[in-house]
């Protein structure tokens, strides 16, 4: 882009208090670009709770299992997905748990979503402000239930703004993602039901070849936990995972059967080429 | 419903027979208030502020729970200056209506009724006995008026006129009894 350290020189990208002649702070753009290269996470709210999924990537396998998580608790009934910088979203993490924290103290009640995500949201904006700090680069993804309220989502980009979904994605196959999302009926799916198909989208838009292992991060939180954001159980995440695992497999392979069929005195045969199956 | 007299003393002397114990903190929130009224008036005033403020970041009318909460703080957080008690009690569209209580050190509690007030403690056998659950209008009316009327016949420094407000989802009812409507019991 005309303007950007990368043409002339003459940056209008050096700050994030500076527009570009043609309106745009390229810092926060930079910011989002950080989450574009992280791995992917979804969040999709059903009938009766919310489910989140992330891909997290392990970079080297002498890390322990399980460590540096993608989801996190923000109050009881409150959950937290992000991609982008992990560190930068830890942080916005401590700031959305004492936002949630003062509201309970203040109003004696759970923190409703939609208030929670604008706050958040207004502090992440105020770092897109000044030259003395640089925009967060992660974008998260809120999910709550309550008893009145059913289950809720939002998701907060580096930019400070903020907006409610039924299903979305973040992270470098967000694309690959909204398609998969957008084919679901989550409207009229339970928790139960949408933690294997969460389970399936993460396995769809992995990228075998670029990205070799990862660790599938699922929870949830809805009617099934009481409204408790925790987790998903060992052995739903297993079965999960094992019905993802025949979803994607079953793909490859009707990507790979190429049919071809004879017209013999009203019989038709069809023919399978020979491939081998790996997982 | 919530109900008051409206009589303040400074020690023997009466300084007013006609002042404003039911303070409307929002549209469907009322609070009694009792104790150094001075106090609980600056603690409503500021509470008013803060619950009308949070309304609106809400985009919603607020819990009456929120707006108990509220004034919950602003007695704990100040408890070595101020001496003032107060029932909150509305309706919202969560839970419906609802009765609390914040006591003089800061403690909110829950009720399905509560009395409060010098006058209280002269009427608490009657409460216990007649109180009811699921009571019509007109019989939280009769109740209401009846405690009133007993604690102003009894206590010194409580008289004057009772005010009565009735609170539901569609709105707001004032009631005033003057001295001399009121019930009349055995030993008047």
């Amino acid at each position: 882009h005309v303007g950007s350290k990368l043409d002339d020189g003459v940056g209008y990208d050096l700050s994030a208090s500076t527009f570009s002649p043609d309106g745009r702070v390229f810092q926060v753009e930079y910011a989002m670009k950080a989450v574009e290269n992280s791995s992917t996470a979804i969040g999709i709210r059903c009938k009766d709770g919310v489910v989140f999924g992330v891909e997290k990537l392990i970079l080297s396998k002498l890390y322990e299992q399980g460590s540096n998580k993608r989801i996190f608790n923000v109050d009881r009934h409150v959950g937290m997905a992000v991609a982008g910088l992990l560190a930068d979203a830890r942080s916005l993490s401590e700031v959305a748990r004492e936002e949630a924290s003062n509201f309970r103290s203040n109003y004696g009640h759970n923190i409703p979503l939609k208030y929670l995500s604008e706050r958040v949201a207004m502090y992440v904006h105020a770092y897109t402000l000044y030259s003395a700090v640089r925009p967060f680069g992660c974008s998260f993804i809120l999910g709550s239930y309550d008893q009145d309220d059913g289950p809720q989502l939002y998701m907060v980009d580096p930019s400070g703004i903020s907006f409610g979904y039924w299903g979305c994605a973040i992270g470098k196959a967000k694309q690959a993602a909204k398609t998969e999302i957008e084919k679901l009926q989550m409207k009229d799916m339970t928790c139960r039901e949408l933690v294997k198909e969460v389970a399936k989208i993460i396995y769809i838009v992995h990228d075998e070849v670029k990205d070799k292992a990862f660790e599938l991060e699922l929870s949830w939180v809805g009617e099934v936990t009481n409204g408790k954001h925790e987790l998903v159980p060992k052995d739903i995440r297993v079965e999960a995972e094992k019905y993802a695992k025949v979803c994607t497999t079953t793909t490859s392979l009707l990507h790979g059967i190429s049919v071809t069929w004879v017209q013999n005195n009203s019989t038709f045969k069809v023919f399978f080429p020979h491939f081998m199956v790996t997982n | 419903m919530v109900g008051v007299e409206d009589l303040v003393h400074f020690r023997y002397y009466v300084s007013s027979k006609t002042i404003n114990k039911l303070i409307q903190v929002h549209d469907r929130i009322f609070c009694c208030i009792a104790g150094s009224l001075a106090d609980a008036q600056a603690v409503t005033k500021a509470a008013k502020f803060q619950i009308s403020f949070h309304s609106i970041q809400m985009e919603s009318p607020p819990l009456v729970k929120a707006a108990a909460s509220v004034l919950k703080e602003l007695c704990y957080n100040n408890k070595e200056e101020l001496q003032a008690g107060f029932i909150t009690a509305g309706w919202d569209r969560k839970k419906g209506p609802q009765v609390y209580t914040v006591a003089l050190g800061g403690m909110l509690l829950s009720q399905p009724f509560t009395i409060g007030g010098s006058g209280s403690t002269y009427i608490y056998g009657y409460a216990d006995a007649k109180y009811k659950p699921d009571m019509s209008k007109e019989e939280c009316l009769q109740f209401a008026t009846n405690a009133l009327a007993l604690a102003m016949g009894r206590d010194n420094v409580s008289g004057g006129v009772a005010h009565l407000v009735v609170i539901t989802e569609e709105g707001v009812e004032h009631i005033v009894i003057p001295g001399d409507k009121l019930p009349k019991f055995h030993d008047e």
